[in-house]
């Protein structure tokens, strides 16, 4: 009892209060979480970021890369930059799926009674998913070479096709952030995305070349964000890409950040307040 | 802020949630420097009072002050003075106990190695160094209560909300929470707690308020709350319960108050306002030839606490012709 009083004096003298942190301490400190974390979790993380990569990339090139372009070499070089786009797209979710259950979570409280940025608790972790992306992607990139890719544009061309689609991922994460925190429960997260994603992946160009779909769908994969990042990603890799095709791209990925962050952020703090 | 007297000052809130009216109209004054306990039963509405008081809610009408700072429109210098131990542990389990608290120093302000050095003391100070490097997750109750309120103590609050804080604990973990409670209010944090147990609002805090259906019933110091209900409850276990006729008959006469059933057949209780009563009763009992197998003259548990306040009948037990039958 009376150590415990001690200790207890020791620990309310220790230290003076510190200020409000930084917000960029706030979401260093969040990242370190999601870091801990994750380490925690690494066999999930190995099969995101190992086996799906792998089985998808295989299971396109050579289940239907004969069907699709007649040979699995040429489709490769076609499929690749579009693959490492549909890796990450449907990563994204995670962020949601992350972000609901902190939510649902105790531990949500204890964060909303800290006089810290808020939005620090999203952005650190999202900055962590980009890490998982990344490894995801240079899996891809990897078995890729080894099964025949060729990027006509080098070493600048593949890391300047990655930086891309890492940002982005980055971008379109927001969306996903922001069904994270307004869902009622983690399944309509998982249920949302099928109805969202999966009609945009189909109506893209990431597998097949668009030209053979039918004209009313036109607009619909001229605007696909999925294809305008493809598309951006393949001219990188292969040294091809016009200003058109990246500035359109990233215009896209600007609206979904500058559209959806602000609406999470919002949504956020308003979460369990009303 | 040093001026200030009370800790806590709210006047009729109110809180619904879509339609269903969950407070209506609490008001509440917590001096600085005392332990308040607000007692009350499953949905009374403790919970979202202390959501609303710590500034998780915003209520739908009325005003709270914490230290004279508005809880809606300062709630940012609210949160500098007060630490929250939720009902469900606010931590995260899939870190570790040290993780946990560094996290929360961290998002204080404090610097990596200050962050660092404020969980060891505090991870000291709750018995939980040994347990530092496990996952939250795989903590007992009692470990991952203390935690969480190691974590809420990382504020140094001024005020400290504990939302049943020892509700599932077993004794031991229980008087652990209580001496905590105890030493910190020595210090002079202000302590507002809930509770569903007469006997831990009783033991820790300095004034109650009964909450009920989101309405304040009762408020007072513990010994006038009791004093309003009687001072005690006695409790008769009959070794046959077909005597239990005979035995409420006694009760009501010696006590003055009918005798209420219990879950077993055998037992009966009566409120007991004096003592003496209660010796005399037995004295009666044993006079008329009927066994007592226990006796004990206990407090009013907070079921008799709620009946006799919220005046709702008592279930009387024995009181019609059917009583001399039995
Ligand atoms: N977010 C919410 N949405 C809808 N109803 C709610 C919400 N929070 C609480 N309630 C309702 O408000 C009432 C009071 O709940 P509250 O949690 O404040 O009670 P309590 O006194 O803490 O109960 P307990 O002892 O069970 O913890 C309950 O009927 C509950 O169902
Ligand atoms: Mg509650």
């Amino acid at each position: 009892m009376s150590t415990t009083e001690s200790k207890l004096m020791l620990a309310l003298n220790a230290g003076e209060t510190p200020r409000r942190p930084h917000a960029l301490h706030a979401i260093a400190a969040f990242v370190w979480r999601s870091w801990r974390g994750t380490l925690k979790m690494l066999h999930y993380l190995a099969i995101d970021v190992l086996i799906f990569p792998v089985i998808f990339l295989l299971i396109f090139t050579y289940l239907f890369g004969g069907a699709i372009s007649g040979g699995t070499g040429a489709y490769l070089q076609y499929l690749l930059p579009g693959m490492l786009v549909y890796t990450v797209t449907s990563m994204t979710v995670y962020i949601g799926i992350g972000i609901k259950n902190d939510i649902d979570r105790g531990v949500f409280n204890r964060f909303r009674t800290l006089p810290f940025w808020q939005p620090a608790a999203i952005i650190g972790t999202m900055l962590i998913q980009l890490l998982t992306y990344t490894s995801a992607l240079i899996t891809t990139i990897l078995l890729g070479m080894a099964l025949g890719f060729r990027p006509e544009a080098g070493i600048i061309g593949v890391l300047s096709g990655l930086i891309f689609v890492v940002l982005y991922a980055f971008c379109l994460s927001w969306l996903f952030a922001f069904i994270g925190v307004i869902a009622k429960k983690v399944e309509s997260i998982t249920s949302m995305t099928y109805i969202v994603l999966y009609p945009l992946l189909f109506t893209s160009n990431v597998f097949v070349d668009t030209s053979t779909m039918p004209d009313w769908l036109g607009p619909i994969i001229a605007w696909n964000p999925i294809s305008l990042a493809s598309t951006a990603a393949r001219g990188l890799m292969h040294g091809s890409a016009s200003f058109g095709d990246l500035a359109s791209a990233l215009a896209v990925m600007a609206v979904f950040a500058l559209v959806f962050a602000p609406l999470t952020f919002r949504a956020y703090r308003r979460k369990g307040s009303q | 802020m040093e001026r200030i007297r009370y800790a806590i000052e709210a006047r009729g809130i109110q809180k619904s949630f879509g339609g269903t009216e969950v407070l209506k109209g609490i008001d509440l004054q917590v001096e600085r420097g005392t332990v308040y306990a607000l007692l009350g039963p499953n949905g009374a509405g403790k919970t979202t009072l202390v959501h609303i008081l710590s500034t998780l809610l915003r209520p739908d009408g009325g005003e709270a002050r914490v230290f004279g700072l508005d809880v809606v429109q300062s709630s940012d210098a609210v949160r500098r003075h007060i630490g929250l131990t939720g009902q469900f542990a606010a931590v995260d389990e899939s870190l570790s106990g040290r993780e946990n608290l560094m996290l929360f120093s961290r998002l204080l302000g404090y610097r990596k190695r200050d962050a660092a050095a404020r969980a060891e003391e505090w991870l000291d100070v709750f018995g939980l160094s040994d347990a530092a490097g496990k996952q939250a997750g795989t903590y007992s109750g009692g470990m991952r209560r203390r935690l969480d309120i190691a974590a809420a103590m990382l504020v140094k609050p001024e005020l400290l909300f504990l939302d049943e804080p020892t509700t599932g604990l077993d004794p031991r973990s229980r008087n652990e929470v209580w001496d905590i409670v105890r030493l910190l209010t020595e210090r002079g944090t202000t302590v507002l707690l809930t509770t569903q147990y007469l006997e831990e609002a009783d033991r820790l805090s300095d004034r109650i308020a009964v909450i009920h259906e989101g309405v304040v019933i009762a408020e007072g110091t513990p010994a006038e709350l009791k004093a309003s209900v009687g001072s005690g409850t006695v409790r008769v276990q009959l070794a046959r319960k077909e005597q239990r006729g005979d035995a409420a008959m006694a009760m009501r006469q010696v006590l003055g108050a009918a005798a209420r059933q219990d879950a077993d057949p055998a037992v009966l209780t009566a409120p007991a306002l004096d003592p003496k009563l209660a010796a005399r009763l037995l004295l009666e009992l044993s006079q008329a030839g009927i066994e007592v197998e226990q006796f004990s003259l206990g407090q009013p548990s907070l079921d008799e606490v709620f009946l006799s306040l919220t005046g709702q009948k008592n279930e009387v037990l024995f009181e019609s012709k059917e009583v001399q039958s039995s």
